[in-house]
């Protein structure tokens, strides 16, 4: 049980961590400087969440590893994270449609968090869902905006979701970690947010006046470690320099 | 040597929040736990955001400011639920901020789940119109949105409900 809770853990929050990462890279590059703002401080709140899941993950896993061991000191097998959310920033609207897909599922998965069996998962979820709630209706407001916008930027945001659509089904792919973690109550099985998730992406896609993209094949492997060639650069970035100076303090 | 814990809580009301000094920790209701156990001040504070960047620095500031006056050892721990809310902040707090140039928050926190909810009014710090817009929903700090005045043309930050 604890090592399938561990795993759990480092999925929710690796996936906040790489995600924090990613709009991380935005600082000094948004389109405007409201938007600069907006996705850094995304990235702030995904960074804390990431803090408080790791923190606990460490403690279940019982080996004295930290956040900062756990997030500066695994390579890139080791990592949990979903492959949607190490895919590059691309341009803003790729960045957007990254977020919008991920955040709706960040909500719900929240949601049902809130009743885990497990004090803790349930406090950082009961944290993490107000700010998750900000993250979400920034990212759908500007897929309306784009979406029911210019013929330039209607294409441009379809073609970002048409392109991310792959990376969608690992989110609801349950397997034996997921099956264990929810029959014991400490977890969800994410399979159950599917219908819920599918409803509210498609209410904003059809208010943006966008396509809902068919499923087709879908991409997997984040979550068990294996991840596609972009994790090794991000991690590179994030991690260059705690291996540098591996004892440095603030 | 302290023995009265509220005699703690009214030092701490000399700590300011390093991002909006006009505010003291305890105002803030970041404070959720004074006990003096065995003459050893034990103190709770939660963090406002996840990724708040002035915890620390508050945390430091709490320790140095009891250990200055008092001769107890502190231990200082940082408590997750329940969630720091915004209704936490005291009349005094949102009357600070308004002084200051900050719109406060909305009392009520209720239902913030629909999607795109209606919008509470946004009250102008500068010249108190309702009559404002929202420019972004992330503002200087994380606990803040950007606004304007419509009728004063006032750009002011909004201290976000949540």
């Amino acid at each position: 049980m604890q090592k399938e809770l561990f795993e759990y853990v480092l999925r929710i929050g690796d996936n906040a961590l790489i995600l924090g990462q990613r709009l991380g890279e935005w600082c000094g590059h948004g389109p405007v400087l409201e938007e600069d703002i907006a996705l850094t401080n995304i990235s702030l709140d995904l960074i804390g969440q990431a803090r408080s899941f790791l923190t606990y993950a460490g403690e279940v896993e019982g080996l004295g590893r930290d956040e900062d061991k756990l997030a500066f000191f695994r390579d890139a097998r080791d990592f949990r994270n979903i492959l949607l959310l190490e895919q590059p920033n691309g341009d803003f609207g790729d960045t957007i449609a990254r977020s919008f897909l991920y955040d709706h599922f960040a909500y719900l998965l929240f949601e049902s968090l809130l009743h885990s069996n497990v004090t803790n998962i349930a406090a950082i979820a009961a944290k993490s869902i107000k700010e998750v709630t900000y993250h979400r209706r920034h990212s759908s407001e500007w897929v309306i905006r784009l979406g029911d916008g210019t013929a330039e930027s209607h294409d441009r945001i379809q073609t970002s979701i048409n392109n991310l659509w792959e990376y969608t089904g690992e989110m609801f792919n349950a397997d034996t970690i997921d099956h264990v973690v929810a029959s014991l109550g400490a977890g969800t099985d994410p399979s159950s947010l599917y219908a819920s998730w599918k409803k509210n992406v498609a209410a904003v896609l059809l208010e943006a006046t966008l396509e809902m993209p068919a499923d087709d094949w879908m991409q997997k492997g984040g979550k068990q470690g294996v991840h596609s060639e972009h994790i090794g650069f991000l991690l590179a970035e994030m991690q260059h320099i705690p291996r540098t100076y591996p004892d440095a303090q603030w | 040597m302290v023995s009265d814990p509220s005699d703690v809580f009214k030092l701490l009301t000399t700590v300011k929040d390093p991002e909006i000094p006009v505010l003291n920790v305890v105002d803030m209701g970041v404070i959720r736990r004074v006990e003096i156990v065995n003459d050893i001040i034990e103190i709770d504070i939660t963090p406002t955001y996840s990724g708040c960047p002035a915890m620390d620095v508050i945390a430091a500031n709490v320790r140095t400011t009891l250990e200055r006056e008092f001769s107890n050892q502190v231990k200082i721990a940082s408590v997750m639920f329940p969630p720091w809310t915004t209704d936490w902040l005291t009349d005094d707090a949102r009357a600070k901020l308004m002084a200051y140039g900050i719109s406060p928050p909305e009392k009520n926190t209720a239902d913030k789940s629909l999607l795109f909810g209606h919008r509470e009014a946004v009250v102008c710090p500068k010249c108190q119109s309702k009559n404002t817009e929202r420019i972004s929903e992330f503002g200087s700090t994380a606990c803040k949105a950007h606004y304007r005045c419509v009728d004063c043309k006032e750009p002011f930050d909004h201290f976000k409900c949540i």
